[in-house]
């Protein structure tokens, strides 16, 4: 919003940017203590008198969580959930997004009302059919009985959101690609795909942080493989409500937390600009 | 994939947009409902079964067959003062997250447009990597913050060895915060971004005419801003009210005697702790409902704003 500049007088406005840096410092500090924890050597975390600084920075927490247990491993296994369900979804939504917006068909408007019903479904409260489901295919203790509910869960709001982004390419277009010459699909494809791409980008964020924050599925469906564990359970391994090992579990959880820090910095743009998007139309 | 190329009928005009063949568009929409279908609508489907049944371990051993109960689960429940007292914990939990994170959200996001932009990349900054902590480490890194025995939070507030998770409404403070910490970016981005839309005019005319900043929120920008903070107090809701890895995690599955449970970690508790699948079935479709009832709310809000679905 550009209001005038004259209105917002001076003092004012540095009041208000200082308390901006000061909230931004606040909301910052967990994640400083995560990261600050996962270094500090073993007796100073355990230290009732604890620092906002160490002064010697320490790899041991590391090292333990890669080598007691397979993080490693749980870390690739988490990739490859939420890397699948990010794909799939974004595909899936892609194409039936394209469909409510761009075509008018019976049951049209029934299909959208379902969709946004479907979005409230609490599917935390599935969990018991899909354990029976899962167990019944036999994918029980698999990365697929993570995999599959996840794109289950994500399309809804994907498509609900995609929506936007796909009426908003002109009709013109589309028309102007058929006159010459273009088939359906190579306009679905190779016009309208990578215009809607921003807001799938958009999209996918959703999907990726449900999915790879996902700990109740993967604590009730990967119940005795550990090979095919997720790293929010592994997590927790070192979380022992009576004797933690703190140092562990930041380790652990700043293992964790990088990857979407990193996917959220480098779709930052996209996703203030998505969001917007979706919402104005 | 194979995509049709608009059909028969057609063949002789290009396939023009808005009227392709009526097969098209359920091809298009074929893999969305296939999955949900399988993945979404049956095990819902399922779970409205399972509540009707008599389902513990021995039937899911095969041991026992299977016996249809009516609404005899349900009795069960709502007989049962566990249930209402976890019910209202959970309405409340909800209801002062929803507010909170609301508040916290649309405050900052008001705040972003008054500051120049590097204090605006700081709080944007902070603000997303609170939103992409996964909902497990935010919670064991502010059980870290609020240890009684090696917490910063306690040192700096004086509060010695004071336990958080220790009574009722502190653990419940406790999980709030975090969830606020986590949450209020997702509001604070979308409605910044939605300040940003409204056209700039509508808003000096405003400061002409001598409105407040107050005044300008309330008559001006929260009227347009609607649509959006629909939107997102639905989102809220939605989320608030199925809060499990939080109360899990900080909590300790429940809190002391399950005095911090909410539904969602109940029904959890119920099903797989003690193998009452049908009562955990039971407490699934009860949650199901109350977010059906949110989610016609919305849709008349929607109706009414006469958005085209």
């Amino acid at each position: 919003m550009n209001l005038p500049r004259a209105r917002v007088r001076r003092p004012w406005r540095l009041a208000a940017e200082a308390s901006a840096l000061l909230i931004a410092v606040v909301v910052a500090f967990p994640l400083y203590w995560m990261v600050l924890s996962a270094f500090k050597p073993a007796g100073e975390i355990e230290s009732s008198e604890p620092r906002p600084w160490t002064l010697t920075p320490s790899l041991d927490s590391f090292r333990r969580v890669f080598e007691q247990q397979e993080f490693g491993r749980y870390f690739l296994n988490s990739l490859i959930v939420a890397g699948s369900v990010v794909i799939a979804s974004a595909l899936i939504a892609f194409l039936a997004a394209t469909a409510v917006t761009r075509f008018r068909f019976r049951f049209r408007t029934t299909l959208m009302i379902m969709f946004l019903v479907a979005q409230m479904v609490p599917v935390e409260a599935l969990t018991i059919p899909l354990f029976f489901l899962m167990r019944d295919f036999g994918q029980l203790n698999t990365l697929g009985s993570l995999i599959l509910p996840h794109i289950a869960f994500s399309l809804p709001f994907a498509i609900w959101m995609l929506r936007g982004f796909v009426k908003a390419v002109p009709e013109a277009l589309e028309e102007a690609a058929y006159i010459d010459g273009a088939s359906r699909s190579r306009f679905l494809w190779q016009i309208l795909f990578p215009l809607v791409f921003p807001g799938l980008v958009a999209t996918s964020v959703f999907s990726f942080i449900s999915t790879w924050n996902d700990f109740l599925f993967a604590k009730s469906f990967i119940i005795s493989d550990t090979s095919q564990s997720t790293l929010p359970m592994a997590l927790l391994v070192f979380y022992k409500p009576d004797d933690p090992d703190w140092g562990g579990v930041m380790a652990a959880s700043t293992v964790m937390t990088i990857p979407v820090l990193v996917f959220f910095v480098l779709v930052q743009r996209r996703l203030v600009s998505g969001l917007g998007g979706a919402v104005k139309d | 994939m194979p995509r049709p190329r608009g059909g028969s009928r057609t063949s002789n005009t290009a396939p023009r947009p808005f009227r392709g063949s009526s097969r098209t568009p359920w091809l298009y929409l074929a893999p969305a409902l296939v999955v949900l279908g399988g993945l979404l609508v049956y095990p819902v489907y399922q779970l409205g079964l399972i509540s009707f049944l008599e389902y513990t371990q021995a039937q899911v051993s095969g041991g026992e067959p299977t016996t249809f109960q009516g609404f005899g689960n349900y009795a069960e429940l709502f007989g049962d003062a566990e249930f209402w007292r976890v019910l209202l914990a959970t309405v409340v939990f909800a209801g002062a997250c929803v507010v909170s994170t609301l508040a916290v959200g649309c405050a900052l996001a008001v705040l972003l447009t008054r500051v120049r932009a590097l204090p605006r990349l700081a709080l944007m900054l902070a603000g997303l990597g609170a939103w992409a902590t996964p909902a497990v480490t935010g919670s064991t890194v502010w059980l870290l913050l609020f240890d009684p025995d090696f917490g910063p939070v306690n040192r700096m507030l004086g509060l010695g060895d004071h336990s958080w998770t220790y009574g009722r409404y502190s653990a419940f403070l406790l999980v709030l915060l975090e969830v606020v910490w986590c949450s209020f970016p997702f509001v604070m981005v979308t409605v910044y971004a939605g300040i940003r839309a409204v056209p700039s005019e509508v808003l000096e005319a405003a400061a002409l005419d001598g409105a407040s900043q107050w005044r300008i929120w309330r008559s001006v920008l929260a009227p347009m801003l609607r649509p959006i903070l629909v939107v997102v107090t639905i989102q809220s809701v939605i989320w608030d009210f199925k809060v499990f890895t939080q109360i899990y995690v900080m909590t300790g599955g429940g809190g002391i005697a399950g005095q911090n449970m909410v539904l969602n970690v109940y029904a959890y508790q119920k099903a797989f702790a003690s193998s009452q699948y049908s009562l955990g079935s039971a407490i699934g479709v009860v949650m199901l409902l109350i977010l059906l009832a949110v989610t016609l709310v919305y849709l008349r809000l929607l109706r009414r704003q006469g958005e085209e679905l």
